[in-house]
C-alpha cells in the first residue's frame, strides 16, 4: 500500500478508478436496501388490507379520555415489561384468562401493548375481574394483597394529580391516524374525562352516550381529586370488556 | 379489498421463497465464479497488510 | 502546527457553529414553553450540549486543531480520536448497563428493592438496562470498531473534520437523553424503541452523518475491493436507518409535548415493532458484530479469514433471511397465521447462514489452534463465536410454533437473549476492545494477560449460571402454566408459578454479578494498560501529533 501513497499515480487514472469504487459502494447500499425492503414490504403490506377484514365484532369503541390517559400511565411505567395483553388460543390460556384475544380488540391501540413476557399475569381481560379498591390497594402495596407477588409498588399514583390539559390534542393526533374519534368527542374531551370520574357530573349523560359500556365512577376512592390512579384503574377496568362475544361468529372470521 | 389481501398474502408466501432462491443462487454464482478467486484472495488479506 | 497565525474558521466550522447556535436557541425556547418538566430538562441538556460544542468549534483553532492531511510522510494519517472516545464510552456504558441489569435481576428476586418510587421501579429500569447494553455499550463498540476498521482496511483517513466527532458525541448525547427519559417516564412503550420522537429525530440526523462519514471514507480508499467487514458495517448502518424510520413513524401531540402517537395501530403496529425488534437483533447485534469478527479474528490470529467466498454468501443470505423472521415473536397472537408461518420458515432457514458464519470464524484459526492456549483475547473472541453458534441454533428452535407455545412469555426467552448478548456480543466486544486499546494508545501489549484470564473465567461462570437458571425457570414456568390436575383443572395459580421462580432469579442475579465483576477487572486492566504498559518502540520518527479530541 505504501507504494501507492508514496508515488501517486497520475491524477486522471485515479479519478477514473475512483468513480467505479464509489459506484460500487452505492450499488452495495442499493442491494442491501432492495433485499431488506422487498422482504419487509411483502410481509407487512398485506396487513394494511387486513384492516377492512379485521374480525367483525360488536362493541369495540375508542378509549375514553380518562382511559386514554390511564393507558399513557400504563406505558409510562413500563407495565408491558412484565404483563402481556394477548391471550393465545391455547387451552390453558383460555381457561386461565378468558377467550383468546382478537385483532379487533387492539385495533385502536397506539402503541400496541401485547407484550413479550409474563413475569406477571396477562392483562388482556383483567377488566371487571377485581374491584377498583382491590386495584388501588394492589397498586399501592402489592404484597399486602398478594403476599408472593414480586410487583413493584406504585403508591405515588394515587398521590399524583392527573395531568390532562392536552388530552383533546392527543385524541386529535390519534384521529388523524385512523382512530374514529368524532368532533364532539375531541371537543368535549376534558369534560368527558371529568364526567367519567363523577356520576353526578352535569355532562355524565352525554358522556355515557358517546362511550357505550364506559365505567362511570370515582376509581381511586378519593372523589376530591382526579389522580393518576383514577386513570390507570379506569384503563385496567375496560381491558377486554368491550367485545360482545355472544354475537361474535368465530367461523366467519377465519384468517 | 378482501381479495387484495388474499392476493398480497399469497405473494408473500409463494414469491418470497422463489425470490430468496433467486438471490441466493445469484450470490453463490458470484462468490464461486472462478475468475473472481484472485480478487477475493487479495481482499481476504486486507486486514493483515501493514501501512 | 502550534505556532504561526491563527487560521480562519473553515466552512464546516462556520456552518456547524451557526447550526449549533440556532439549535441551542430553539431548544431554550421550547424549554420555556413546555409544561412538562422532564421535557424542559431534556431541552436544556440539548442547549447546554450545543453551547459546549459551539464553543469547542470557535476555540479549536487557537489550540492548533483543525483539518488534517490525509497522509503524512506517505503514510495514512489515521484519525483515532473519535475511536478512542467511543472505546472509553463503550466501557463506561457497559459497566453502567451491566450494573442496572444486576439491579433489576435483584428486584425480581427481592421486590422490596423497587423502593416504591417512580424512577426506581422495574418497569422504568428495564428499558434503561436494555438500551444501555444494546445501544450504549454495543453502539459505542460498533462506532469505535467501524471507524477503526474502515480506516485500516481502506488505508485512508476517516472522512470529515468535525463530522466524525459529531457522530460519536451526538450518539452519546442521544444515549443520555434516552436513558434519563426512561427514568423520568418518557417512553414510547415499544421494546428496544422506547426513546420519544425528539430523541428519535436527533438520532436520525446523527445516523445519516454516520453513514456519510463511513461511505466517504470508503470512497477515499486506494484498494479496489471493499473488505467484507465493511459490507457488514454498511448493511448494519443502512438497515438500522430503515428500521428506525419505520418503527418510529410517530406524530407528536405538539412540539412542546414529549409524547407522540405511532401512526400504526394494533396488529400492524405489532408487525412493525417485531420487524424492527428482530432486525435490531439481526443487524445491530449480529451484522455489526460479525463485522468485528471478520476483522479482529483474522487480525489477531494473523491469518486471512477461512473462506472469503463463504463470507460473501454469508452476508447476503443473512441479511435476506433476517428481514423476514420478525413474526416469530408473534406466534399464536392475533397476527394472521400465514405471517406467523412465514416468519417461522425464514427463521429456521436462518440457521444455515448463521452457522456458515460461525464455521468461517472458527476455521480461521485452523493451523493456529495453539494460539488459543497462549492468547486469552483470541480465546475470548473464539468462544464468542461458539456462543453465536449456540444461540443461532436455539433461536430457530424457539421459532418453531410448538416450541414457542411453551417458551414464549417465559424466562427461556430471557436466557436465549443473554446467551447471545453476554456470550456473543459481550465477548466479541471485549475481545475487540482488548485488541483496540493497545493499538490506539500505542502500547506493546495489555497490562496483564493474567487479568484477561480472570475476566474470561469469572464471566464464563457467570454466563453459564445465568443461562442455565433461565432455561430451568423458563421451561418450568411454561410447563406449570399448562399443567392440569387429574380432574381436568389447571394445577397452578399464576402466583404459584411466580413463587417457584425465586431460587432461579437469585442464581441469575449471581451470574449477572459475576459477569459485572469480570467487566470491572477488564476496566482495571485497560486503565493500567494505558498508564503502565510499555510503549511501542518507535522504529521510525514519532507520528505527527494532532490526534487529540477537540476540547
Amino acid at each position: 500500500m505504501s507504494d501507492i501513497s508514496q508515488t501517486p499515480a497520475p491524477k486522471r487514472s485515479i479519478w477514473s478508478r475512483h468513480k467505479i469504487f464509489e459506484t460500487n459502494s452505492i450499488i452495495m447500499i442499493l442491494g442491501v436496501l432492495v433485499v431488506i425492503s422487498i422482504g419487509g414490504l411483502v410481509e407487512i403490506a398485506p396487513l394494511f388490507y387486513l384492516k377492512s377484514t379485521i374480525e367483525k365484532v360488536d362493541g369495540m369503541r375508542p378509549y375514553t379520555p380518562l382511559e386514554l390517559a390511564g393507558r399513557a400511565i400504563y406505558v409510562r411505567e413500563g407495565c408491558y415489561n412484565c404483563h402481556s395483553q394477548m391471550i393465545r388460543p391455547l387451552r390453558d390460556e383460555v381457561e386461565r384468562y378468558g377467550p383468546y384475544s382478537l385483532a379487533a380488540e387492539s385495533m385502536y391501540d397506539k402503541p400496541f401493548q401485547w407484550g413479550s413476557k409474563r413475569t406477571g399475569p396477562d392483562l388482556a381481560r383483567v377488566g371487571g375481574k377485581y374491584s377498583d379498591d382491590w386495584h388501588l390497594q394492589h397498586l399501592n402495596t402489592p404484597r399486602q394483597i398478594v403476599p408472593q407477588s414480586i410487583m413493584p409498588g406504585y403508591p405515588f399514583l394515587a398521590k399524583t394529580d392527573l395531568e390532562y390539559g392536552d388530552i383533546g390534542t392527543a385524541m386529535k393526533v390519534q384521529s388523524f391516524t385512523g382512530i374514529p374519534y368524532s368532533a364532539a368527542m375531541m371537543e368535549s374531551a376534558i369534560d368527558d374525562l371529568r364526567a367519567q370520574t363523577d356520576p353526578d357530573h352535569p355532562k355524565a349523560a352525554d358522556f355515557a352516550k358517546r362511550y357505550p359500556k364506559a365505567n362511570v365512577r370515582d376509581f381511586d376512592g378519593n372523589p376530591q381529586r382526579i389522580t393518576e390512579a383514577d386513570a390507570l384503574i379506569a384503563y385496567l377496568q375496560v381491558l377486554g370488556t368491550l367485545v360482545d362475544f355472544k354475537t361474535y361468529d368465530n367461523k366467519a372470521n377465519l384468517r | 379489498m378482501a381479495n387484495m389481501y388474499a392476493f398480497l398474502a399469497n405473494i408473500a408466501q409463494g414469491v418470497g421463497v422463489l425470490y430468496f432462491m433467486g438471490i441466493f443462487l445469484a450470490v453463490c454464482v458470484y462468490a464461486l465464479w472462478p475468475s473472481n478467486r484472485s480478487k477475493f484472495d487479495t481482499a481476504a488479506h486486507l486486514p493483515l497488510e501493514k501501512d | 502546527m502550534a505556532t504561526g497565525a491563527i487560521r480562519n474558521m473553515t466552512g464546516g466550522e462556520q456552518f456547524g457553529a451557526l447550526a449549533l447556535a440556532l439549535f441551542g436557541i430553539f431548544c431554550l425556547i421550547i424549554a420555556g414553553l413546555t409544561e412538562s418538566g422532564p421535557y424542559a430538562f431534556h431541552m436544556v441538556v440539548f442547549a447546554l450540549a450545543s453551547t459546549w460544542a459551539f464553543r469547542a468549534l470557535i476555540v479549536r483553532r487557537y489550540h492548533g486543531q483543525g483539518p488534517e492531511p490525509d497522509f503524512i510522510d506517505g503514510k495514512p494519517n489515521y484519525n483515532f480520536g473519535p475511536v478512542k472516545f467511543s472505546t472509553v464510552a463503550a466501557m463506561f456504558w457497559g459497566i453502567a448497563g451491566f450494573l442496572v441489569g444486576l439491579v433489576i435481576a435483584l428486584q425480581l428476586a427481592f421486590p422490596v428493592l423497587n423502593l416504591d418510587m417512580p424512577w426506581t421501579n422495574f418497569g422504568r429500569l428495564r428499558p434503561l438496562h436494555t438500551s444501555a447494553v444494546i445501544f450504549a455499550f454495543g453502539g459505542n463498540v460498533l462506532l469505535a470498531t467501524s471507524f477503526y476498521v474502515v480506516q485500516r482496511t481502506c488505508h485512508a483517513r476517516l472522512a470529515g473534520d468535525i463530522a466524525p466527532w459529531f457522530v460519536v458525541l451526538g450518539y452519546n448525547l442521544f444515549i443520555v437523553i434516552a436513558g434519563t427519559g426512561y427514568l423520568l417516564g418518557i417512553t414510547q412503550g415499544k421494546e428496544y424503541a422506547e426513546p420519544e420522537w425528539y430523541a428519535d429525530l436527533f438520532l436520525t440526523v446523527v445516523w445519516v452523518v454516520y453513514l456519510l462519514v463511513f461511505l466517504a471514507t470508503i470512497w477515499k480508499r486506494k484498494e479496489p475491493h471493499i473488505y467484507v467487514a465493511n459490507w457488514f458495517y454498511l448493511g448494519f448502518i443502512v438497515t438500522i436507518a430503515v428500521l428506525h424510520l419505520g418503527n418510529n413513524a410517530t406524530i407528536p401531540v405538539s412540539i412542546t409535548s414529549p409524547k407522540s402517537y405511532i401512526v400504526w395501530s394494533g396488529v400492524q403496529d405489532a408487525m412493525f415493532q417485531w420487524w424492527y425488534g428482530h432486525n435490531a437483533v439481526g443487524f445491530f447485534l449480529t451484522a455489526g458484530f460479525l463485522a468485528i469478527m471478520y476483522y479482529f479474528i483474522p487480525k489477531r490470529a494473523e491469518r486471512p479469514v477461512y473462506s472469503y467466498r463463504l463470507s460473501i454468501i454469508h452476508f447476503w443470505a443473512l441479511i435476506f433471511l433476517y428481514i423476514w423472521a420478525g413474526p416469530h415473536h408473534l406466534h399464536y397472537t392475533a397476527l394472521p397465521d400465514w405471517a406467523q408461518t412465514l416468519g417461522m420458515t425464514f427463521s429456521i432457514m436462518l440457521w444455515m447462514p448463521s452457522w456458515g458464519g460461525m464455521i468461517n470464524g472458527l476455521m480461521t484459526l485452523s493451523g493456529a489452534w495453539d494460539k488459543l492456549r497462549t492468547d486469552p483475547v483470541l480465546r475470548m473472541m473464539v468462544v464468542s463465536v461458539a456462543f453465536y453458534g449456540m444461540s443461532t441454533f436455539e433461536g430457530p428452535l424457539m421459532s418453531i410454533k410448538a416450541v414457542n407455545s411453551l417458551s414464549h412469555y417465559t424466562d427461556w426467552t430471557i436466557g436465549h437473549v443473554h446467551s447471545g448478548a453476554l456470550g456473543w456480543v459481550g465477548y466479541v466486544s471485549f475481545g475487540a476492545i482488548y485488541c483496540l486499546v493497545p493499538w490506539l494508545w500505542k502500547k506493546e501489549r495489555l497490562y496483564s494477560n493474567r487479568l484477561v484470564e480472570w475476566h474470561f473465567w469469572i464471566s464464563t461462570i457467570g454466563i453459564v449460571l445465568y443461562i442455565s437458571a433461565m432455561w430451568v425457570s423458563g421451561i418450568m414456568q411454561g410447563l406449570m402454566w399448562r399443567a392440569y390436575t387429574s380432574l381436568g383443572y389447571l394445577e397452578y395459580s399464576f402466583i404459584e408459578t411466580v413463587a417457584a421462580m425465586h431460587p432461579y432469579y437469585v442464581i441469575r442475579a449471581l451470574g449477572g454479578g459475576l459477569f459485572l465483576a469480570g467487566a470491572l477487572i477488564m476496566v482495571f486492566n485497560l486503565i493500567m494498560t494505558v498508564r503502565a504498559a510499555p510503549d511501542v518502540k518507535a522504529t521510525q520518527p514519532a507520528p505527527a501529533p494532532g490526534l487529540q479530541p477537540a476540547e
